[in-house]
Protein backbone atom coordinates (compact mmCIF):
# COMPACT_ATOMS: atom_id res chain seq x y z
CA UNK A 1 0.00 0.00 0.00
CA UNK A 2 1.18 3.26 -0.69
CA UNK A 3 0.28 5.68 1.73
CA UNK A 4 -0.33 9.65 0.63
CA UNK A 5 1.19 11.15 4.14
CA UNK A 6 0.55 15.39 4.10
CA UNK A 7 4.08 16.58 4.15
CA UNK A 8 3.91 19.31 6.86
CA UNK A 9 2.67 17.32 9.65
CA UNK A 10 4.08 14.66 12.22
CA UNK A 11 3.72 11.27 10.43
CA UNK A 12 3.19 9.49 13.78
CA UNK A 13 0.06 11.68 14.41
CA UNK A 14 -0.99 10.72 10.98
CA UNK A 15 -0.65 7.00 11.30
CA UNK A 16 -2.48 7.72 14.66
CA UNK A 17 -5.22 8.93 12.96
CA UNK A 18 -5.25 6.36 9.78
CA UNK A 19 -5.22 3.83 12.74
CA UNK A 20 -8.15 5.32 14.79
CA UNK A 21 -9.95 5.36 11.10
CA UNK A 22 -9.52 1.87 10.83
CA UNK A 23 -10.87 0.62 14.26
CA UNK A 24 -14.04 2.74 13.70
CA UNK A 25 -14.58 1.32 10.48
CA UNK A 26 -13.97 -2.09 11.84
CA UNK A 27 -11.26 -3.02 9.66
CA UNK A 28 -9.48 -3.77 12.54
CA UNK A 29 -12.47 -5.30 15.23
CA UNK A 30 -12.74 -5.18 18.88
CA UNK A 31 -9.60 -7.84 20.49
CA UNK A 32 -8.20 -7.69 17.06
CA UNK A 33 -4.07 -8.08 16.97
CA UNK A 34 -2.98 -5.59 15.03
CA UNK A 35 0.35 -5.91 12.82
CA UNK A 36 3.82 -5.72 14.72
CA UNK A 37 5.22 -2.33 14.86
CA UNK A 38 7.98 -4.28 11.69
CA UNK A 39 5.34 -5.07 9.80
CA UNK A 40 3.44 -1.50 10.35
CA UNK A 41 6.78 0.18 9.64
CA UNK A 42 6.34 -1.76 6.07
CA UNK A 43 2.85 -1.03 5.41
CA UNK A 44 3.42 2.47 5.90
CA UNK A 45 6.99 2.80 4.73
CA UNK A 46 8.28 4.65 7.79
CA UNK A 47 10.26 4.34 10.60
CA UNK A 48 10.00 1.78 13.41
CA UNK A 49 10.15 4.05 16.21
CA UNK A 50 7.86 6.50 14.34
CA UNK A 51 5.11 3.43 14.43
CA UNK A 52 6.05 2.85 17.86
CA UNK A 53 5.48 6.60 18.89
CA UNK A 54 1.82 5.94 17.34
CA UNK A 55 1.35 2.84 19.02
CA UNK A 56 1.81 4.31 22.39
CA UNK A 57 -0.37 7.49 21.96
CA UNK A 58 -2.86 5.10 21.08
CA UNK A 59 -2.63 2.97 24.29
CA UNK A 60 -2.48 5.90 26.56
CA UNK A 61 -5.82 6.97 24.67
CA UNK A 62 -7.07 3.07 25.43
CA UNK A 63 -7.43 2.58 22.23
CA UNK A 64 -5.07 -0.31 22.46
CA UNK A 65 -3.61 -2.87 24.74
CA UNK A 66 -0.24 -4.58 24.55
CA UNK A 67 -0.48 -8.29 26.07
CA UNK A 68 2.85 -9.51 26.34
CA UNK A 69 4.77 -11.15 24.37
CA UNK A 70 1.74 -11.09 22.35
CA UNK A 71 1.52 -8.14 20.84
CA UNK A 72 -0.75 -4.91 20.84
CA UNK A 73 -4.69 -5.99 20.36
CA UNK A 74 -7.62 -3.25 19.90
CA UNK A 75 -9.51 -2.50 22.94
CA UNK A 76 -12.76 -4.71 23.38
CA UNK A 77 -14.26 -1.30 25.44
CA UNK A 78 -17.04 -0.52 23.07
CA UNK A 79 -17.77 2.72 25.33
CA UNK A 80 -14.23 3.72 24.29
CA UNK A 81 -14.43 3.04 20.85
CA UNK A 82 -17.24 5.26 20.76
CA UNK A 83 -15.95 8.34 21.63
CA UNK A 84 -13.51 8.37 19.53
CA UNK A 85 -15.49 7.70 17.06
CA UNK A 86 -17.97 11.10 17.75
CA UNK A 87 -14.33 13.16 18.28
CA UNK A 88 -13.63 11.96 15.09
CA UNK A 89 -16.95 12.96 13.72
CA UNK A 90 -16.72 16.01 15.59
CA UNK A 91 -13.74 16.69 14.11
CA UNK A 92 -14.80 16.48 10.57
CA UNK A 93 -17.77 18.42 10.75
CA UNK A 94 -15.65 21.33 12.16
CA UNK A 95 -13.03 21.16 9.19
CA UNK A 96 -15.75 20.87 6.61
CA UNK A 97 -17.90 24.16 8.52
CA UNK A 98 -14.83 25.92 8.67
CA UNK A 99 -13.90 25.19 5.05
CA UNK A 100 -17.66 25.97 4.20
CA UNK A 101 -17.53 29.24 5.83
CA UNK A 102 -14.02 30.27 4.00
CA UNK A 103 -16.54 29.63 0.84
CA UNK A 104 -18.85 32.36 2.21
CA UNK A 105 -21.52 29.91 3.76
CA UNK A 106 -23.08 30.24 7.05
CA UNK A 107 -23.67 26.73 9.16
CA UNK A 108 -27.59 27.18 8.56
CA UNK A 109 -27.08 27.77 4.53
CA UNK A 110 -25.31 25.02 4.68
CA UNK A 111 -27.63 22.57 6.72
CA UNK A 112 -30.33 23.82 4.47
CA UNK A 113 -28.44 22.60 1.60
CA UNK A 114 -27.85 19.06 3.18
CA UNK A 115 -31.43 18.90 3.71
CA UNK A 116 -32.18 19.67 -0.20
CA UNK A 117 -29.48 17.50 -1.29
CA UNK A 118 -31.14 14.55 0.67
CA UNK B 1 24.51 4.46 23.29
CA UNK B 2 26.48 6.25 20.69
CA UNK B 3 27.47 3.68 17.70
CA UNK B 4 29.19 6.62 16.01
CA UNK B 5 30.50 9.88 16.87
CA UNK B 6 32.12 12.50 14.39
CA UNK B 7 33.79 15.50 16.28
CA UNK B 8 35.27 18.21 14.72
CA UNK B 9 35.78 16.84 11.31
CA UNK B 10 38.11 18.93 9.18
CA UNK B 11 39.24 18.53 5.34
CA UNK B 12 41.35 19.96 2.95
CA UNK B 13 41.72 18.89 -1.10
CA UNK B 14 44.58 21.56 -2.32
CA UNK B 15 44.06 24.28 0.42
CA UNK B 16 40.84 24.12 -0.39
CA UNK B 17 38.20 23.52 2.80
CA UNK B 18 35.70 21.02 2.03
CA UNK B 19 34.51 19.72 5.50
CA UNK B 20 34.95 22.31 8.17
CA UNK B 21 34.48 21.32 11.54
CA UNK B 22 31.41 18.51 11.46
CA UNK B 23 30.02 16.69 14.52
CA UNK B 24 27.60 14.61 15.13
CA UNK B 25 26.34 11.58 16.72
CA UNK B 26 24.40 7.97 15.67
CA UNK B 27 22.47 6.43 18.45
CA UNK B 28 21.62 2.62 18.23
CA UNK B 29 18.49 1.81 16.92
CA UNK B 30 18.27 5.29 15.11
CA UNK B 31 18.15 5.92 10.94
CA UNK B 32 19.94 9.16 10.43
CA UNK B 33 19.78 11.21 7.20
CA UNK B 34 22.89 13.01 6.68
CA UNK B 35 21.20 15.34 3.49
CA UNK B 36 22.91 17.85 1.49
CA UNK B 37 23.32 18.90 -2.18
CA UNK B 38 25.76 17.29 -4.72
CA UNK B 39 29.32 18.68 -3.70
CA UNK B 40 28.32 19.37 -0.12
CA UNK B 41 30.86 17.03 1.74
CA UNK B 42 28.36 14.50 2.58
CA UNK B 43 30.84 11.73 0.84
CA UNK B 44 33.93 13.15 1.78
CA UNK B 45 32.40 12.82 5.52
CA UNK B 46 31.61 8.95 4.78
CA UNK B 47 34.86 8.25 3.42
CA UNK B 48 36.61 9.79 6.63
CA UNK B 49 34.62 7.68 8.57
CA UNK B 50 35.50 4.16 6.49
CA UNK B 51 38.77 5.23 6.73
CA UNK B 52 38.91 5.42 2.91
CA UNK B 53 40.39 9.20 2.99
CA UNK B 54 42.64 10.84 5.93
CA UNK B 55 41.25 12.94 8.54
CA UNK B 56 43.14 16.29 8.51
CA UNK B 57 41.52 17.05 12.06
CA UNK B 58 38.94 15.54 14.50
CA UNK B 59 37.90 12.32 15.35
CA UNK B 60 35.26 9.49 14.28
CA UNK B 61 34.75 7.23 17.37
CA UNK B 62 32.74 3.81 16.26
CA UNK B 63 31.12 1.85 18.85
CA UNK B 64 33.39 4.23 21.59
CA UNK B 65 37.03 3.28 19.85
CA UNK B 66 39.51 4.97 17.48
CA UNK B 67 38.78 3.24 13.88
CA UNK B 68 40.61 0.30 13.76
CA UNK B 69 40.25 -3.13 12.03
CA UNK B 70 37.87 -4.02 14.99
CA UNK B 71 35.37 -1.45 14.37
CA UNK B 72 36.10 -1.71 10.56
CA UNK B 73 34.56 -5.46 11.04
CA UNK B 74 31.24 -3.95 12.65
CA UNK B 75 30.74 -1.26 10.09
CA UNK B 76 28.62 -2.17 6.77
CA UNK B 77 28.87 0.19 4.16
CA UNK B 78 27.14 0.45 0.81
CA UNK B 79 29.52 3.00 -1.27
CA UNK B 80 28.23 5.72 -3.75
CA UNK B 81 29.61 3.54 -6.88
CA UNK B 82 29.15 -0.21 -6.99
CA UNK B 83 32.11 -1.91 -6.31
CA UNK B 84 31.04 -5.74 -7.96
CA UNK B 85 33.11 -6.75 -10.44
CA UNK B 86 30.84 -7.49 -13.40
CA UNK B 87 32.38 -10.79 -14.81
CA UNK B 88 30.66 -12.23 -11.20
CA UNK B 89 28.51 -14.04 -10.75
CA UNK B 90 25.96 -13.92 -7.68
CA UNK B 91 27.78 -16.91 -6.21
CA UNK B 92 30.79 -15.24 -6.68
CA UNK B 93 29.58 -12.13 -4.62
CA UNK B 94 28.18 -14.44 -2.03
CA UNK B 95 31.53 -15.92 -1.40
CA UNK B 96 33.49 -12.81 -1.44
CA UNK B 97 31.45 -11.16 1.35
CA UNK B 98 31.30 -14.84 3.11
CA UNK B 99 34.63 -14.95 2.99
CA UNK B 100 35.68 -11.24 3.83
CA UNK B 101 33.18 -10.56 6.58
CA UNK B 102 32.78 -12.86 10.07
CA UNK B 103 28.87 -11.55 10.40
CA UNK B 104 27.77 -12.08 6.58
CA UNK B 105 24.58 -14.15 7.15
CA UNK B 106 24.36 -16.26 3.75
CA UNK B 107 20.96 -17.57 4.51
CA UNK B 108 19.77 -14.61 4.54
CA UNK B 109 21.24 -12.82 1.47
CA UNK B 110 20.00 -16.47 -0.26
CA UNK B 111 16.52 -15.87 0.64
CA UNK B 112 16.72 -12.09 -0.32
CA UNK B 113 18.28 -12.81 -3.65
CA UNK B 114 15.89 -15.66 -4.03
CA UNK B 115 13.08 -13.53 -3.20
CA UNK B 116 14.31 -11.25 -6.57
CA UNK B 117 14.36 -14.50 -8.78
CA UNK B 118 18.20 -14.82 -8.63
CA UNK B 119 20.25 -17.82 -8.46
CA UNK B 120 23.70 -18.23 -8.01
CA UNK B 121 24.65 -18.39 -11.97
CA UNK B 122 23.45 -15.45 -12.73
CA UNK B 123 26.01 -13.57 -13.79
CA UNK B 124 26.14 -9.88 -12.96
CA UNK B 125 27.58 -8.56 -16.43
CA UNK B 126 23.78 -9.06 -17.71
CA UNK B 127 22.28 -6.84 -15.44
CA UNK B 128 20.95 -3.85 -15.27
CA UNK B 129 22.23 -1.25 -12.75
CA UNK B 130 18.85 -1.13 -11.03
CA UNK B 131 19.28 -5.40 -10.19
CA UNK B 132 22.72 -4.61 -9.32
CA UNK B 133 22.21 -1.81 -6.89
CA UNK B 134 19.58 -4.25 -5.19
CA UNK B 135 22.05 -7.10 -5.49
CA UNK B 136 24.64 -4.82 -3.41
CA UNK B 137 22.41 -3.87 -0.99
CA UNK B 138 21.48 -6.98 -0.26
CA UNK B 139 24.93 -7.92 0.55
CA UNK B 140 25.16 -5.01 2.62
CA UNK B 141 22.08 -5.50 4.73
CA UNK B 142 22.74 -8.95 5.10
CA UNK B 143 25.55 -8.52 7.23
CA UNK B 144 24.59 -8.21 11.00
CA UNK B 145 26.62 -5.24 11.71
CA UNK B 146 26.28 -2.50 14.42
CA UNK B 147 26.49 0.31 12.10
CA UNK B 148 25.23 0.38 8.46
CA UNK B 149 26.33 3.44 6.28
CA UNK B 150 24.59 3.89 2.94
CA UNK B 151 26.13 6.26 0.51
CA UNK B 152 23.30 7.59 -1.62
CA UNK B 153 21.52 4.39 -2.00
CA UNK B 154 18.59 6.02 -4.15
CA UNK B 155 20.79 7.59 -6.59
CA UNK B 156 19.15 6.90 -10.27
CA UNK B 157 17.14 4.12 -9.68
CA UNK B 158 13.49 3.86 -10.86
CA UNK B 159 10.39 4.46 -8.16
CA UNK B 160 10.14 0.11 -8.10
CA UNK B 161 13.77 -0.63 -7.30
CA UNK B 162 13.25 2.32 -4.95
CA UNK B 163 10.39 1.09 -2.74
CA UNK B 164 12.38 -2.50 -3.06
CA UNK B 165 15.21 -0.46 -1.45
CA UNK B 166 13.27 1.00 1.05
CA UNK B 167 11.84 -1.86 1.90
CA UNK B 168 14.45 -4.22 1.92
CA UNK B 169 16.00 -1.42 4.56
CA UNK B 170 13.00 -1.73 7.14
CA UNK B 171 12.95 -5.12 6.87
CA UNK B 172 16.30 -6.03 7.62
CA UNK B 173 17.46 -2.80 9.90
CA UNK B 174 17.75 -4.64 14.04
CA UNK B 175 16.83 -2.40 16.54
CA UNK B 176 20.26 -3.06 18.18
CA UNK B 177 22.17 -1.19 15.00
CA UNK B 178 22.40 1.89 13.98
CA UNK B 179 22.13 3.42 10.12
CA UNK B 180 23.65 7.15 8.77
CA UNK B 181 22.02 7.29 4.74
CA UNK B 182 23.40 9.82 2.83
CA UNK B 183 20.85 11.27 0.13
CA UNK B 184 19.92 14.89 -1.74
CA UNK B 185 17.08 12.94 -2.92
CA UNK B 186 14.78 14.12 0.56
CA UNK B 187 11.78 13.33 -0.12
CA UNK B 188 11.79 10.31 -1.30
CA UNK B 189 13.58 8.56 2.53
CA UNK B 190 12.41 11.30 4.66
CA UNK B 191 9.99 8.98 6.29
CA UNK B 192 12.54 5.99 6.92
CA UNK B 193 14.34 8.70 9.31
CA UNK B 194 14.76 9.54 12.86
CA UNK B 195 17.10 12.40 12.78
CA UNK B 196 18.26 14.88 10.07
CA UNK B 197 21.74 16.40 9.86
CA UNK B 198 21.59 18.97 6.86
CA UNK B 199 25.44 19.73 5.48
CA UNK B 200 26.12 22.85 3.30
CA UNK B 201 29.40 23.91 2.29
CA UNK B 202 31.33 21.26 4.44
CA UNK B 203 29.34 22.38 7.76
CA UNK B 204 26.32 20.99 9.65
CA UNK B 205 23.46 23.69 9.49
CA UNK B 206 20.36 21.90 10.68
CA UNK B 207 20.01 18.84 12.96
CA UNK B 208 17.18 17.53 14.86
CA UNK B 209 14.71 14.67 15.11
CA UNK B 210 12.72 14.46 12.04
CA UNK B 211 9.43 14.52 13.56
CA UNK B 212 10.11 17.63 15.57
CA UNK B 213 11.31 19.69 12.63
CA UNK B 214 7.84 18.93 10.82
CA UNK B 215 6.01 19.99 14.10
CA UNK B 216 8.14 22.81 14.31
CA UNK B 217 7.97 24.45 11.04
CA UNK B 218 5.14 22.88 9.81
CA UNK B 219 7.15 21.83 6.55
CA UNK B 220 8.07 18.31 5.44
CA UNK B 221 11.65 17.67 6.09
CA UNK B 222 12.08 18.30 2.25
CA UNK B 223 10.95 21.95 2.65
CA UNK B 224 12.50 22.88 5.16
CA UNK B 225 15.73 21.81 3.25
CA UNK B 226 14.74 23.41 0.41
CA UNK B 227 14.50 26.57 2.58
CA UNK B 228 17.39 26.42 4.35
CA UNK B 229 19.71 25.29 1.79
CA UNK B 230 19.59 27.79 -0.82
Amino acid sequence: MSFGFKSDTPIYLQIIEHIKLQIITKVYKPYDRLPSVRELSLIYEVNPNTVQKALSVLEEEGLIFTERTNGKFVTGDGDVIKAVTSDTVEVMISEFLTSMKNLGYETSEVIKMIEEKE
Amino acid sequence: MDILKVSNLYKSFDNKKVINGVSFTVQSGKIVGLLGKNGSGKTTVIKMINDLLTIDEGEVLINGEKISEKTKAIVSYLPERTYLDSSQTVSDCIKYFSDFYADFDKTKALELLKDLGLDGENSLSKMSKGMKEKIQLILVMSRRAKLYILDEPFGGVDPSTRDYIMKTILKNFGDDSAMLITTHLIADVEKILDEVLFIDNGKIILQGSAEQLREEKGLSIDGIFRREVK
